[in-house]
């Protein structure tokens, strides 16, 4: 589904990622770890097309598609979906017509008729109940006023209604609690499925009980560094950075 | 001294438009309004015309707008066309009391009817001569023409313009709205006047709608007078829908008695150069005012706001709120004041101006201020400038919303918070539809005009 090549990133001049290899099938959970200021986020917002990331090397494949040809919103109506470490606030776009906009410009694309009133509402309290948000929070502005855990929720819930066949979560974790972990893991894990998979972004192996990764990979200046199974979680949990620190030198 | 100059000859080339033309212009008018020229005149010549050394139009300079070529008419029998067949308002199926008036002047076939009783709508040059009780009580009350040279100007050229009275206590239901028409076929500079009189407990919503429906140039320089009496309640838009070659000075006073609750609200759509002034004085303990203003520039445009509020008793409250959006080269600016007397203690005031720039050569100059002389008093003040916020852009993109889609909602957003202050419900509809289509870029300039006259 997703094949990364030799990829480098710059900003602003500065080399981020210094050349990132990465394979991704259907129905595969990867859980990408590293210190801060690996690159971490930098390897998200790159593939979800955010501007001022200057790819100065590599291929990304998805699909067959070269990815890094395509605007952000095109990525998203070929089924890439980035929940952003810090969601953004946008006052006075509502959650509903937000909503309604971005589904009906990714049905556009794929040549289907928008989604009527009724359908959307329905569509949107099923998807409300699968992740717990309450309704009084789609009434609102994007994000406004939403609590830590209520923006990360929300970013669950998108990925809820717009189905997408690879997500990216990015540090979905961090500043959540443990109840609300709970609930943004179990929303991930009911959106799987063997047609879709999911990049789990995370610096904590604490999210890894609850989304279990087929592989773990460690980010350390720019490159993956090691990469195994979700047991590889459970022993930087242990050892902590400062053992890959130590074994790279 | 080139600047002072000329704009001491257009002075004098409009002191004698004024002299040379007298007799017209006092033809059909009533005393009142004839004896407040004298004074009138007398400030413009020893005021002028606002250079940009006056504070209150530093941002704006009047004299390329001035000196424009036009023509003046001082007769209404000249307009004599059927607006009926050549005008279609762009505020579709809204039920209102339409009134229109034409150049000025206000429009001979006007077809009033169902409005309450004793709510008088007419002519103001009518009104003057045949309810000399309420027009002389209030016309030129609340303007003082010693400050502000335009307005000066305007009372001693007016000639007519629209006069609404609604009595004690009376609601009118729908709204009442004046469309201001400007139809010529040469460029032409216009004189409107206004009064408004809502007497004690009185509520109503008003309308302005100012339209061109030729390609000329057109300078108005238009005048209202807002009285509201104790406990009244107005509701007052104006919707500024003009072509880019015209220019438009508009100046509000409103003055509010106790409890009263007035709002008005400025939405700047299309226009060449706009500047509307809007002086409100709160006389009478619990007065409440909103003035919003809703500006979207683009081209060559200018549109600046100027307010001052005016906290003269006690336990008032006012707020203001003013959002631009700026494209191309074009500039705007906001001035507001609030003042706050010694005795208005408890005031509570706001005032907040914010502004999109969506290129690098447009331009905002902004300036809000306090002047507060009462010591137990809240007030706010803030003006922003800034960009559309580019992480929310990539945030609505990154959800498959492309990018003109995710700006024009984000724009939407912004203007939405003035129009949304509107409280006639289906008018904010419609109000909704103009801003959607405007920043879509798919309002005309000229409105849906019968006649081709470009």
């Amino acid at each position: 589904m997703l094949k990364i090549e030799n990829l480098k990133v710059e900003i602003e001049g500065k080399e981020i990622l210094k050349g990132i290899n990465l394979v991704v099938n259907e129905g595969e959970v990867h859980a990408i770890m590293g210190p801060n200021g690996s690159g971490k986020s930098t390897l998200a917002s790159a593939l979800a097309g955010k501007n001022g990331y200057e790819i100065t090397h590599g291929k990304v494949i998805y699909n067959g598609i070269n990815l890094l040809e395509l605007n952000p919103e095109e990525r998203a109506h070929n089924g890439i979906f980035l929940g952003f470490q810090y969601p953004v606030e946008i006052p006075g776009v509502s959650m509903v017509n937000f909503l309604k906009t971005a589904i009906n410009e990714q049905r556009k694309y794929r040549n289907l008729q928008p989604l009527s009133a009724s359908d959307f509402l329905k569509l949107l309290r099923d998807k409300q109940e699968l992740v717990g948000l309450h309704s009084k929070l789609t009434n609102r502005s994007v994000n406004e006023g939403f609590s830590g855990g209520e923006k990360k929720k929300n970013e669950i819930f998108q990925m809820a209604m717009l189905e997408p066949r690879l997500s990216i979560l990015d540090e979905t974790d961090s500043g959540l609690d443990i109840d609300a972990l709970k609930v943004v893991a179990n929303g991930v894990n009911k959106l799987k499925s063997p047609e879709n998979a999911t990049i789990v972004i995370t610096h904590y192996q604490r999210l890894l009980d609850y989304i279990i990764p087929d592989f773990v990979h460690v980010l350390y200046k720019g490159k993956i560094v090691k990469s195994s199974g979700k047991e590889l979680a459970i022993e930087l949990e242990e050892k902590g950075y400062e053992w890959i620190e130590s074994e790279m030198g | 001294m080139t600047e002072v100059n000329s704009i001491e000859n257009i002075k004098y080339d409009i002191i004698k438009l004024y002299q040379d033309n007298k007799n017209l212009i006092d033809n059909k008018v009533g005393s009142k309004i004839t004896q407040l020229r004298d004074k009138a005149l007398a400030d413009f010549t020893n005021l002028g015309i606002p250079t940009r050394k006056v504070e209150a139009y530093k941002y704006t300079n009047l004299e390329p707008v001035l000196s424009g070529n036009y023509s003046a008419e001082f007769s209404p029998d000249l307009f004599k066309v059927n607006l009926h067949d050549v005008f279609k308002c762009e505020v579709p199926e809204l039920e209102t009391h339409v009134v229109l008036i034409l150049n000025g002047f206000y429009y001979h076939d006007n077809k009033l009817s169902g409005l309450p009783d004793g709510v008088i709508v007419s002519s103001l040059a009518y009104a003057s001569v045949y309810y000399p009780d309420l027009f002389n009580k209030h016309y030129g009350s609340y303007v003082d023409t010693s400050e502000d040279g335009m307005a000066a100007m305007n009372t001693f050229m007016v000639q007519d313009g629209v006069f609404i009275y609604v009595p004690k206590n009376v609601m009118i239901e729908k709204p009442i709205q004046v469309i201001n028409l400007c139809y010529t076929f040469k460029n032409l500079q216009i004189t409107r006047r206004n009064l408004v009189i809502a007497e004690e407990g009185s509520d109503f919503q008003l309308i302005f709608c100012d339209h061109t429906l030729c390609k000329k140039s057109y300078l108005t320089n238009s005048l209202t007078e807002i009285y509201a009496g104790e406990n009244a309640r107005v509701d007052f838009s104006r919707l500024q829908n003009e072509n880019n070659l015209s220019s438009q000075l508009t100046h509000e006073y409103i003055y509010q008695l106790a409890n009263s609750n007035v709002i008005s609200n400025i939405l700047s759509l299309h226009g060449g150069f706009i500047r509307n002034n809007v002086y409100v004085k709160l006389d009478g303990e619990g007065a409440e005012n909103h003035t919003y203003g809703l500006f979207i520039g683009d081209e060559k445009q200018h549109v600046s706001n100027f307010t001052l509020v005016n906290h003269a008793k006690p336990n008032c409250t006012s707020n203001q709120l003013f959002k631009g959006i700026l494209n191309d080269s074009a500039t705007g600016a906001f001035n507001g004041k609030i003042y706050v007397s010694k005795d208005a203690q408890k005031t509570i005031a706001y005032q907040k101006n914010q502004n999109i720039l969506l290129s690098p050569a447009a331009k905002m100059n902004s300036k809000p201020q306090l002047e507060i002389y009462a010591d137990d008093v809240k007030c706010s003040h803030g003006a922003t400038v800034g960009q559309l916020d580019n992480e929310a852009l990539f945030y609505l993109r990154s959800r498959g919303i492309p990018e003109k889609e995710a700006r024009h909602l984000m724009m939407y957003a912004f203007a939405n918070e003035v129009v949304s202050m509107i409280r006639t419900e289906n008018l904010k509809e419609r109000i909704i539809d103009l801003v959607d289509k405007r920043l879509r870029g798919d309002l005309s300039k000229c409105t849906e005009c019968e006649i081709s006259c470009g």
